[in-house]
């Protein structure tokens, strides 16, 4: 390698020298020494929950590019990336929210904005980043660019009480919509004019909402209950008819069964007119018809859902599952409704990621210390890296869709 | 010092256990003594990864309240025992009365009061 080096670096000093002297490139040093010009489009975050740490990976050739230290409490954590795919905005536990430079591989910067936070979201023009707080509970908004707080908005409910906030969304419009979890309440802050946001709030919507969702075309935002069977539904294109329940049969029904993990709905499966949402306490998952919002039909799987993710055709959607069960992943077919495949990781898979297109797969494989990448059409197992207990597996995709 | 200690006490027990020619298969939970040392490794890891799903990785809270020391010392440990058990109906709490054994639960609620978890 070294012998090599030295054979080609005098060529490519002369290369260089070349092109500037056309004029074409400068001679200024990359960023960063190993770096050369590349896209960020295959790029994406591990978050590595226990040591603080994010493995930044790339999928072409599957392949971890850069271990990023220095992040805080990363239970739990999430991100949003900004619109130019460049930087990742990562939410942490201890209120931390951290701006990580993909390209340099390293912290742009780092605010502790809170002391128990649990997610965020940015901006449809990605100028604001806005994360949801439990303790103090409320959403801060922040610059994207500079992370200076923006606006404050304490999720005080008409009970007089501060709430946790969970479900924290983009929408279009310059919108942020969010639930309080201790209220049962869902708001829409309006972050179009100057000054204080415009806070629309809707209140008794159900008892205990515990996550939420909006669709692909940010038009309607999903609350799950905890509390109670169905769940809270708001569409964005008419405010004033208020929020409304959908599926009354949803939610633990009849069999109660304990609750070891609450499902997740951010990572929602839509497949062409039907949604799939992963049922609480029990061991479905619920497809739902989106011009209805009716249920059409369940899926009897292996555990309790927490996340159900369609593959970006709409063909699959894949579905892990919560303690004890969650050594498992099973694959439906959507024209069937059928179990086509199940596999065994390893204990305690986390979490999954879609590539843009579906073709590859990344599981996070908690307890096994590894982050595996399948086909998703043969489900051969393509590669394995290393992570120290991997969770969120984040790709710069999510960029340029709503509520990601 | 806090930990060395509660290793130097763990390790003790073991080897009581050892002496007394009470070596029991790991699944079988253990008596009066606690849970054996492994069974000890693996009922930390819930408490951190499963418990902090909820409660947070460093149990200072999250959906459901801080299991930090200074507020378990706040609870008596029959009442804490039983929310474990039977977890607190109305709220996300379940019941992991199938998969711990009230011995375990014990052991659970002595290490967050004392403040040593992992």
């Amino acid at each position: 390698m070294i012998g090599h080096r030295s054979f080609w670096r005098p060529a490519i000093v002369a290369l260089v020298m070349a092109a500037a002297c056309l004029g074409r490139i400068s001679l200024a040093p990359p960023a960063h020494a190993d770096t050369v010009l590349r896209g960020t489009g295959d790029l994406g975050i591990v978050v590595a929950r226990a040591a603080g740490r994010l493995a930044l990976i790339e999928t072409t050739r599957r392949t971890k590019l850069a271990t990023i230290t220095g992040l805080g409490d990363l239970s739990h954590a999430s991100a949003v990336f900004s619109r130019d795919g460049r930087f990742a905005y990562v939410f942490g536990r201890d209120g931390g929210l951290t701006k990580v430079d993909l390209l340099a591989q390293r912290i742009a910067k780092r605010i502790i904005q809170a002391g128990n936070s649990i997610g965020g979201a940015i901006s449809q023009d990605g100028s604001l980043v806005a994360v949801s707080n439990y303790k103090p509970g409320g959403v801060k908004v922040f610059d994207s660019r500079t992370l200076d707080l923006v606006a404050d908005i304490p999720a005080i409910g008409a009970d007089g009480e501060r709430s946790k906030v969970v479900g924290l969304v983009d929408a279009p419009g310059h919108r942020f919509v969010f639930s309080l979890y201790d209220a049962g309440e869902i708001w829409v802050a309006d972050m179009r004019a100057d000054g204080p946001p415009e806070l629309t709030k809707f209140t008794d919507v159900g008892d205990l909402p515990y996550d939420a969702l909006v669709t692909a075309d940010g038009r309607h935002y999903i609350a799950g209950l905890f509390g109670e069977d169905g769940l809270a539904k708001l569409d964005l294109w008419h405010l004033q008819k208020g929020v409304s329940r959908i599926l009354p049969g949803y939610g633990r029904g009849e069999k109660k069964l304990p609750v070891y993990k609450m499902p997740h709905l951010e990572g929602w499966a839509r497949a062409g007119d039907v949604m799939f949402l992963p049922a609480v306490g029990r061991h479905e998952v619920l497809v739902v018809d989106v011009r209805t919002w009716k249920e059409v039909g369940r899926v009897p799987v292996h555990g309790q859902p927490i996340f159900a993710v369609a593959r970006p055709d709409g063909r699959q959607v894949w579905v892990n599952f919560a303690h004890p069960l969650n050594d498992t992943v099973q694959v439906i077919d959507v024209p069937s409704l059928k179990i086509v495949h199940q596999m065994t990781p390893g204990r305690a898979v986390l979490h999954l990621e879609f590539t843009p297109r579906g073709e590859q797969v990344w599981l996070s494989v908690r307890d096994s210390d590894r982050v595996d990448v399948h086909d998703t059409r043969t489900f051969e197992r393509l590669s394995s890296l290393t992570v120290d207990k991997p969770s969120g597996i984040f790709l710069t995709a999510r960029a340029g869709r709503v509520g990601l | 010092m806090k930990r060395t200690q509660t290793m130097r006490a763990a390790l003790s027990r073991a080897t009581s256990v050892l002496v007394a020619g009470l070596v029991l298969v790991m699944s079988v939970p253990a008596g009066a003594e606690g849970p054996t040392v492994e069974r000890q490794a693996s009922l930390d890891h819930l408490l951190r990864h499963d418990c902090g799903s909820c409660h947070g990785m460093t149990l200072k809270g999250g959906l459901g309240p801080s299991l930090r020391p200074e507020v378990m010392k706040e609870r008596e440990e029959i009442s804490l025992q039983a929310i474990i058990l039977d977890g607190v109906p109305g709220t996300p709490m379940p019941p992991w009365r199938h998969e711990l054994s009230p011995e375990e639960v014990a052991w659970l609620v002595r290490r967050l009061r004392q403040g040593d978890a992992p």
